[in-house]
């Protein structure tokens, strides 16, 4: 009974990093970069949801509203005045190093106001769960929630992307850019929506691993964001399916590597899985191919 | 007799050794005077490993082009390996020998752990070696942190969990005790030793720059498919200049293990926040530039001791820096606007202009 405990732990830590790796990929897919502060967007999510219900005592549903709203606006904020004066520099690093340089920044401003000190979070799902098997078996409301959130974001993002126009618009530009220009799309505009995207995701990613896990740091989102990036290779980088199959896979490595082998190894379980997939299959289980040309 | 003429690079290198050696001189003259604080005295080692630290990481960042974020990671297993070896000879090998080996250990270990994580990786393009890089530092601190070994008539014993599961025979003695560390390695850096490794670690980086491999790994960071069209054998040089940079790295680990009496793998000392700070030497001292990085390292080691009143602010306004000067020297419109109104071209303009 305990395995499947664990695998529906799995699975829901596994949802939180499919969450975190979709908006991953879609920038990675749109911007063909890393946005390394993408993880810290997930702790300025669950430090405003924190703030706003804990603090200041508002009702939970309006907290994680402008917990949303505030990381989308951060997500766009940070692409103009970052990200989008380095798009066609020289050097790939110099992005790189300025997404890095923005992720510290940000988690270096949440230590000056929130301190270093773990603060505990207060669950955004009030369900106790359910209970099966006379009881042996208990799912909590988080893990439910987190599960179903995941499948809905999924569907919704699927249908987002080959339905509407601003999603053809976002393949379009993450398949050539100049020729999406030249075909009328709004690039710079496309590219912002990708960042609000991901970063409305990242803040939802935030609440739902906060109510999980509760202890809220500034350095909270680092290493989930981290591990979302592993499945994102995972599952094909650029995917959006890839980063929900190794989304899932990933926690279900995780929390049984937790369990089975030892607690302490479970971060290197975890990038050990990056270095087989990079070893054996780059592009991930979903990726394609491709090959450069000249 | 005419003096030879020395080319450009040359004379550039020697101006980069003069620079380490002539401030070798100044500290020693005010070390010998009397009048260096004992706060800046304390400081003199931790200068030299991170110099090193710098122009190790501006190999791989400025000359290979890619991103390291774990160059904590290599120093600190080159600090812990070549500890353990220190202290397990410490009543057989005289002191200078000891160092000497404990030196090539800890440069040959980092090396190996380069390599390990370089093969899988730089064998790829993309942006995979950082975030493989930025776990490796982190696994390798915790996996240091429960690591406990020790020693006995009977040979080593490993354990992850506490030091009494070790099993020692009486008499035996723990020499990694997790997060305790390692305590009474024997103090063998001195100032001396650290310039003399900042002046090999320059000859290794500066001579690799200019020599055929060098140019070899800087055309692969310039145009990856044009150095394959031409037989450059891509992840050979990538990963010859990764572990160089690695090993320099774990040099640097040796000379910062030797100089404290308990080394511990602290997120403060070998955690994210380590690579980070070496990454923003690199950045302030231009990339690629290898007497910049030094003199930033320089300079960056000593503001914040100056300035103690900053120190909450500091990993802030790293960030900043870090930002900043990614925007000012990479955006193109930056570079567009910087070339408008350059210095050199507004007096260029003058002149001109005074001489019609």
């Amino acid at each position: 009974m305990s395995f499947i405990s664990y695998l529906i732990n799995g699975i829901s830590l596994g949802s939180v990093y499919a969450i975190i790796a979709l908006g991953y990929t879609m920038v990675y897919g749109i911007a063909k970069m890393l946005n390394f502060a993408h993880g810290d967007v997930i702790m300025v999510g669950a430090f405003a949801v924190f703030t706003i219900v804990s603090t200041l005592g508002m009702p939970i549903r309006l907290g994680i509203i402008v917990s949303i709203l505030i990381c989308t606006v951060l997500g766009v904020v940070i692409e103009r005045v970052a990200y989008k004066p380095l798009r066609n520099a020289a050097s790939p690093l110099a992005v790189l190093i300025t997404a890095i340089g923005v992720s510290y920044l940000l988690q270096n401003v949440a230590l000056l106001i929130f301190g270093a000190n773990a603060k505990s979070f207060t669950s955004v799902v009030s369900w106790s769960g359910i209970k099966l098997a006379d009881g042996q078996l208990n799912i909590s409301g988080v893990t439910i929630v987190t599960i179903l959130a995941c499948i809905v974001i999924m569907i919704a993002l699927t249908l987002f992307i080959n339905k509407t126009k601003a999603g053809q618009a976002m393949l379009a530009v993450s398949e050539d850019k100049g020729a999406a220009q030249l075909m009328g799309i709004n690039v710079n505009g496309t590219i912002a929506l990708t960042f609000a995207i991901g970063s409305a995701l990242a803040a939802i990613a935030g609440v739902l691993l906060c109510s999980a896990y509760p202890s809220l740091t500034p350095y909270t989102g680092s290493m989930p964001g981290i591990k979302a990036f592993v499945a994102a290779v995972l599952g094909g980088i650029g995917s959006i399916p890839g980063a929900m199959i190794g989304g899932i896979l990933l926690g279900v490595i995780e929390i049984f590597g937790k369990a089975y082998i030892s607690s302490q190894m479970a971060d290197a379980i975890v990038f050990a899985v990056l270095i087989v997939v990079l070893l054996v299959k780059p592009t991930g289980i979903l990726g394609k191919n491709i090959q450069e040309k000249v | 007799m005419k003096m030879k003429e020395l080319n450009k690079t040359t004379k550039s290198n020697l101006i980069t050794y003069a620079l380490v050696i002539i401030t070798y001189i100044i500290v020693q003259i005010i070390l010998e005077s009397g009048h260096m604080s004992s706060l800046m005295e304390g400081l003199l080692v931790p200068l030299c490993t991170y110099v090193i630290l710098a122009v190790s990481l501006n190999l791989t960042v400025g000359i290979l082009g890619e991103l390291s974020l774990g160059h904590a990671g290599f120093m600190c297993v080159g600090a812990f390996s070549s500890a353990f070896f220190s202290k397990c000879t410490a009543e057989l090998l005289p002191s200078g020998l000891r160092f000497f080996l404990a030196i090539l250990i800890g440069a040959a270990v980092a090396a190996l752990f380069g390599m390990l994580v370089g093969i899988p990786v730089l064998r790829l393009k993309g942006d995979y070696l950082a975030i493989v890089t930025l776990a490796f530092g982190e696994i390798i601190k915790n996996l240091v942190n429960v690591l406990y070994i020790g020693i006995d008539e009977n040979g080593m014993h490993f354990s992850t969990k506490d030091s009494i599961s070790l099993g020692l025979q009486p008499g035996g003695k723990t020499i990694i005790n997790g997060a305790q560390g390692i305590s009474g390695t024997p103090n063998d850096s001195t100032f001396t030793i650290g310039i003399i490794l900042v002046l090999i670690t320059l000859f290794i980086v500066l001579n690799l720059v200019h020599s055929r491999d060098g140019r070899a790994i800087m055309a692969i960071r310039d145009n990856r498919i044009a150095a394959e069209s031409v037989g450059i054998n891509i992840t050979k040089y990538k990963l010859m200049a990764f572990t160089i940079s690695a090993a320099l790295a774990g040099v640097a680990g040796v000379l910062y293990a030797h100089n404290l009496s308990t080394l511990t793998a602290l997120p403060k000392n070998f955690g994210y926040n380590m690579s980070i700070t070496i990454l923003v030497f690199v950045v302030l001292g231009g990339i690629g530039n290898i007497r910049g990085s030094v003199i930033a390292a320089v300079v960056l080691t000593l503001l914040p001791e100056l300035l103690r009143e900053l120190n909450d602010y500091r990993m802030l306004i790293y960030a900043i820096v870090l930002i900043a000067m990614m925007l000012f020297n990479s955006s193109p419109k930056a570079i567009a606007f910087r070339e408008k109104y350059s210095l050199k071209k507004l007096f260029a303009k003058k002149s001109a202009k005074e001489g019609k």
